[in-house]
């Protein structure tokens, strides 16, 4: 994946537009609702809801890509697009992975926003 | 003016979203609600006026796709411009999206620039389709704004069975000549807004104005039951307004004024002339003919309200009427029974 885990542009284009100040305030946001969103897919998965899947990984794309977390954004889009696995345990992999990718996003979007 | 602030709704299940948004319109000028799904979103659209819907496609509850097919369905809300944001994939869910009546379509994450003139032309778009509702309203009941807003309008004329009214101001040639011009415009206006209640409220329609007179129709453009009981009823409405306001200016020590009215039902010929840049509602045939001629004849008659036969018999006798005789009119060949309203009956 050639992804940078927060495209800069992306990040300076939104600052520009809406102000640092406020900027700051919406990755705040994400970052109280991203939790959820990440639990909902773990939740859906295991209760083989495809809808609410699909749901909470098309959320956490839009938000990634607000901010320019390009990678996340792109793992969040493959499971909009492929849906629920039909074998479990793949989706588990991926849903380790993203976890993984939005814990890195995260820290480097608070760095970003506070610094 | 397209910049003018204008009142968005933003509606999106998702807070970062929301946020965004809100603050990207209200950059520009502009105030914004928020609502987190479609239904919530409908119940505000039908409580309070918008000027413009932002609307995100994937919501619980209900989504974009429904409440775009909601408003196209809802003759209120139908003209409500919707610009959709959304990170949806597959061009054909935003061909969908226009199909059911989207203005624009701006994927996620918005561009701010992009956003901003997509907003003002839908805003301006808005602006010139209110303009044009208002123009229709201004000379139309409710009804009949309605149908040529759905139908549309085409040049060329259709037969339809209606009441025509002619009313006039008597001896208005000399009232102008006693008062100021200002005074005289004043007048007409107030006249002019007691006469279109009158009709309105019956359903007719003012299709012309000239000077101190108008024609008024019932049953077109639409069809109308009981066209003629209608108009007799606005006339008599009418005659009582007047009296009304002569009272009034009576007591302000002002010359007060007397209408004649002249009525005729039958079969007309109704439609558009003109161009299609510029045209005009328009009724011709034998019983338009007939109006004008019997609201020139009150003059003669020195009745107020005077009616043909065709008229009268409509009535079935629920509107006291004289029969005044058989009257010879120009440009009929034999003679026309006509009949007064009795005075002093309630309209």
């Amino acid at each position: 994946m050639d992804e940078l885990v927060i495209d800069p542009t992306v990040y300076a284009t939104l600052q520009s537009t809406v102000g640092a100040e406020f900027a700051a305030e919406l990755v705040d946001t994400f970052l109280e609702e991203a939790s959820g969103m990440l639990a909902e897919l773990r939740s859906a998965r295991t209760e083989n809801h495809a809808d609410r899947f699909r749901r909470a990984a098309h959320s956490l794309k839009s938000n990634s890509g607000t901010f320019g977390a390009s990678r996340l954004a792109a793992l969040a889009r493959e499971l909009e697009l492929n849906g629920l696995n039909a074998d479990p345990a793949q989706d588990m992999d991926a849903l380790t992975a993203i976890e993984a990718e939005y814990t890195r996003a995260a820290a480097a979007l608070k760095d970003l926003s506070h610094g | 003016m397209a910049d003018a602030a204008a009142h968005l709704l933003i509606v999106d299940d998702n807070k970062v979203n929301r946020l965004l948004l809100s603050r990207s319109v209200e950059m520009q000028g502009h105030r914004a609600a928020l609502a987190e799904n479609g239904r919530i979103a409908l119940e505000m659209l039908r409580r309070e006026p918008f000027d413009l819907l932002l609307l995100d496609i994937e919501m619980p509850e209900m989504d974009g796709f429904a409440v775009l097919e909601q408003l196209k369905a809802d003759p209120q809300l139908r003209d409500l411009p919707v610009i959709v944001t959304s990170s949806v994939e597959g061009l054909d869910n935003i061909v969908r999206c226009i199909g059911l009546g989207a203005e624009d379509y701006l994927p996620k994450p918005v561009n701010a620039v992009l956003l901003k003139a997509r907003i003002g032309a839908s805003l301006e778009k808005k602006r010139l389709r209110d303009q044009q509702k208002e123009l229709v309203r201004r000379f139309a009941t409710s009804e009949v704004a309605q149908d040529l807003q759905q139908s549309g309008f085409t040049l060329g004329g259709k037969r339809m069975h209606a009441s025509v009214m002619f009313a006039d101001i008597r001896s208005f040639t000399a009232l102008v000549e006693s008062q100021p011009p200002e005074e005289t415009i004043e007048l007409l206006n107030a006249y002019y807004a007691l006469m279109f209640e009158a009709i309105s409220s019956h359903g007719g329609v003012v299709n012309q104005m000239i000077g101190d007179g108008l024609m008024a129709l019932f049953g077109a453009p639409l069809p109308l039951d009981d066209c003629a009981g209608r108009a007799v009823a606005a006339a008599l409405e009418m005659s009582e307004l007047i009296e009304q306001f002569n009272l009034e200016r009576s007591a302000l020590h002002k010359p007060t004024i007397h209408i004649g009215i002249g009525i005729a039902t039958g079969e007309v010929v109704a439609g558009y002339t003109g161009t299609q840049r510029r045209a005009t509602y328009t009724c011709i045939g034998d019983t338009v003919n007939l109006a004008a001629r019997l609201e020139a004849h009150t003059k003669v008659a020195r009745r107020g309200i005077l009616i043909d036969e065709n008229t009268q018999g409509a009535l079935r006798d629920r509107v006291r009427t004289d029969a005044l005789g058989a009257v010879p009119f120009k440009g009929k060949s034999a003679a026309v029974e006509i009949f007064a309203l009795a005075p002093g009956q309630p309209a």
